[in-house]
């Protein structure tokens, strides 16, 4: 028989039982349609990480002082004071792809306001910081350039520090005394809400860099910061910012080739890698869980078809002795099982498409529908309609004539 | 004269049942030459069904030999076997086992399917064959829509469609009354006249009468083999069977 021939065979065979043939392709379509959901799930939900990686800048490089030592004991990280307002100067100057420079110092103060008062971290900074790390002003403004040259004592409180202080009230105007310094606050920014491990942004404040680095943190090299933030231009120049920065720092901190660095750069990316791979694991997780509906439908396919085999034992019988051979009837009963995981693939795939398109807009995802995945979950339904489909299919080419037309 | 159609020399068939093996057939030896019509007779459990299952190549004989016009078909396998099936041999069942969810017309055209027949080709063979057995009007109908005596035609159309050279036919006439049998046998006795084989099983003496040899079997074994004045032969039809031929006729 011509391929064609089979083919029209088989899905008249079909729908000759459709009620029976739907609710096996139903086994397919569910598989199917779980398989391609889940993997759009896990996808849209990596893709969904990368966003948040992408807004908290997946080009941001983290420069900071290495671990000092004393008499041979490793002070801890950041506890040298390499680092220097003029280093982060020469960075924003001269290193191509670079959009923003922020340094910045750091120290938990005490700020009080009337009868309130308050213990944050406060954070030495330039106006550049405010763009790079995502904050936004709410009310009043940011720093001036001659404020943060200049060692303008003004502030601009988080929206934590805000709330504790001026409870109901704007403070912008006011004066605090931070660490006994007093402080005009010019405004305040947005809230940010918690980081994504869970502590709050928001609590904290800012004053100019100079006027943090004389008035409050006071050390030992006037001039120093703690951290520099970098963003680079785009993600992809990431890593040719952070040789460069190396490059420049060694040389400006005249560092011997072979002599360790006195800083260390770290690239925020590196931290939401980890959660996407482990998005990824679910993600696989999910698409295994899916897949073995897929089998439980194959496993369907193959019970209706050996029900079927034995239903037509008699007009197997009349087709092997009116010159069906052994090949024809196993190619007739494999392509009707094919033709069923096939059609119930193909309604699979769109139902999958469209179940996925309701879960990226439910979780306000990017959709994410890898046209692979369709092309994986057809073929992998035709494989099932095979794999399922031949032990059936060769029970049938194999049945003795006589005993097939004999059969009642 | 060129070979017969089906020549079995010695023709055994053994089956195996639990412990002890039952000899089906023994020493069956028969010649059946182009053109002949032959009536198998026998008791259940005679061998009669043995012999033409052997002769419709459905099974393989335990030993001896059969040449199907002048082949040896005894060792072939079953891709073979369903070959000389396709082209050389048409059957016709006492349920006429049509395929009960196509047409009549797809119904004759299965055969050529498995052969290598384009299918406006086979559409075509298939409906000059219904016509030939009367049924031209009903191509379309489905074998529920159909009579028994028209169900059978269909099979015997199906039968006829590959231009075998030799149809068995196993109690044609059993499903059916007895004037649509006879319209049957008279159908089988026109293709008969036409030079086609035809060897058919049946119990019913009446039946057997329509066959020029009748074969009789007991035990496993041939216990008589002689021809006889056909009953309804063309010329000589006898003024019932003529009536129903012109019945037929009518029919078609």
């Amino acid at each position: 028989m011509s391929g064609i021939d089979l083919v029209l065979a088989a899905l008249q065979s079909l729908r000759a039982n459709i009620m029976r043939s739907i609710l096996t392709a139903l086994g397919m379509i569910i598989g199917v349609a779980a398989v391609i959901t889940m993997v759009a799930i896990g996808a849209g939900a990596q893709a969904g990480i990368q966003s948040v990686i992408d807004s908290i800048g997946a080009n941001m490089l983290i420069v900071s002082p290495a671990s000092s030592r004393s008499r041979g004991a490793a002070q801890g990280a950041g506890t040298r004071q390499s680092l220097t307002w003029a280093d982060a100067n020469s960075i924003g100057a001269q290193i191509q792809g670079v959009e923003a420079v922020a340094p910045s110092v750091r120290k938990t103060v005490q700020i009080i306001f009337g009868n309130a008062n308050w213990r944050a971290t406060a954070e030495g900074v330039t106006q550049e910081y405010f763009t790079a790390r995502g904050w936004e002003i709410g009310t009043g403004r940011g720093f001036e350039e001659f404020e943060v040259t200049g060692g303008g004592k003004v502030a601009v409180l988080g929206a934590t520090v805000a709330e504790n202080l001026f409870p109901g009230q704007s403070p912008v105007g006011e004066v605090v005394r931070i660490d006994r310094v007093p402080f005009e606050v010019v405004g305040t920014l947005k809230a940010k809400g918690q980081s994504s491990f869970g502590q709050d942004q928001d609590d904290v404040l800012f004053v100019p860099l100079k006027a943090a680095q004389q008035r409050l943190v006071g050390q030992s090299t006037p001039d120093a910061v703690q951290t520099i933030y970098v963003l680079a231009k785009t993600p992809a120049l990431v890593s040719v910012v952070e040789r460069e920065i190396e490059e420049m720092l060694r040389d400006r901190h005249g560092i011997a080739p072979g002599d360790s660095d006195d800083f260390r750069i770290r690239n925020i990316s590196e931290i939401f890698e980890a959660r996407a791979e482990s998005s990824r694991v679910m993600a696989l997780l999910l698409a295994a869980v899916a897949s073995v509906s897929l089998l439980v439908g194959g496993i369907g396919i193959m019970n209706i078809m050996l029900v079927s085999v034995t239903e037509r034992t008699r007009e197997i019988g009349v087709r092997m002795a009116v010159g069906a051979r052994r090949r024809d009837v196993l190619a007739q009963f494999l392509i009707e099982a094919l033709a069923l995981s096939l059609i119930g693939g193909a309604i699979g795939i769109a139902l999958g498409v469209v179940s996925s398109q309701i879960t990226a807009g439910l979780a306000d995802w990017p959709l994410r529908l890898d046209s692979s995945a369709i092309v994986l979950a057809f073929g992998f339904s035709a494989a099932v309609g095979i794999f399922f489909g031949y032990y059936p299919a060769r029970k049938a080419a194999r049945l003795d004539p006589i005993e097939a037309l004999r059969y009642e | 004269m060129s070979a017969p159609v089906a020549q079995t020399i010695d023709l055994c068939k053994d089956y195996r049942v639990g412990p002890s093996v039952v000899h089906a057939l023994a020493d069956a030896s028969v010649t059946i030459d182009s053109g002949e019509s032959v009536a198998v007779m026998g008791p259940s459990g005679s061998g009669k069904t043995t012999f033409m299952n052997l002769l419709g190549c459905l099974d393989t004989p335990t030993s001896g030999r059969y040449l199907f016009e002048g082949t040896e078909v005894s060792s072939l396998g079953p891709d073979q076997l369903a070959i000389v099936r396709n082209q050389r041999i048409g059957f016709v069942f006492q349920s006429f086992n049509l395929l009960p969810r196509i047409t009549a017309l797809d119904n004759v055209a299965l055969p050529l399917a498995y052969g290598r027949y384009r299918r406006s080709e086979r559409r075509r063979i298939a409906a000059a064959a219904l016509e030939e057995v009367g049924l031209a009007e009903r191509m379309n109908h489905t074998p529920v829509q159909l009579s028994g005596g028209q169900q059978q035609r269909v099979a015997i159309a199906r039968a006829l469609v590959g231009d075998p050279s030799i149809i068995l036919a196993d109690e044609p006439t059993g499903a059916l009354d007895t004037r649509t049998g006879i319209e049957i046998m008279n159908l089988l006795q026109q293709l008969n006249a036409r030079g086609i084989t035809i060897v058919l099983v049946t119990h019913e003496p009446e039946i057997a009468r329509f066959a020029r040899r009748v074969i009789h079997f007991r035990d496993g074994h041939i216990q008589s083999d002689e021809s006889q004045e056909a009953l309804g032969a063309m010329s000589q039809a006898p003024p019932d069977a003529a009536d129903t031929a012109d019945a037929v006729r009518a029919l078609g």
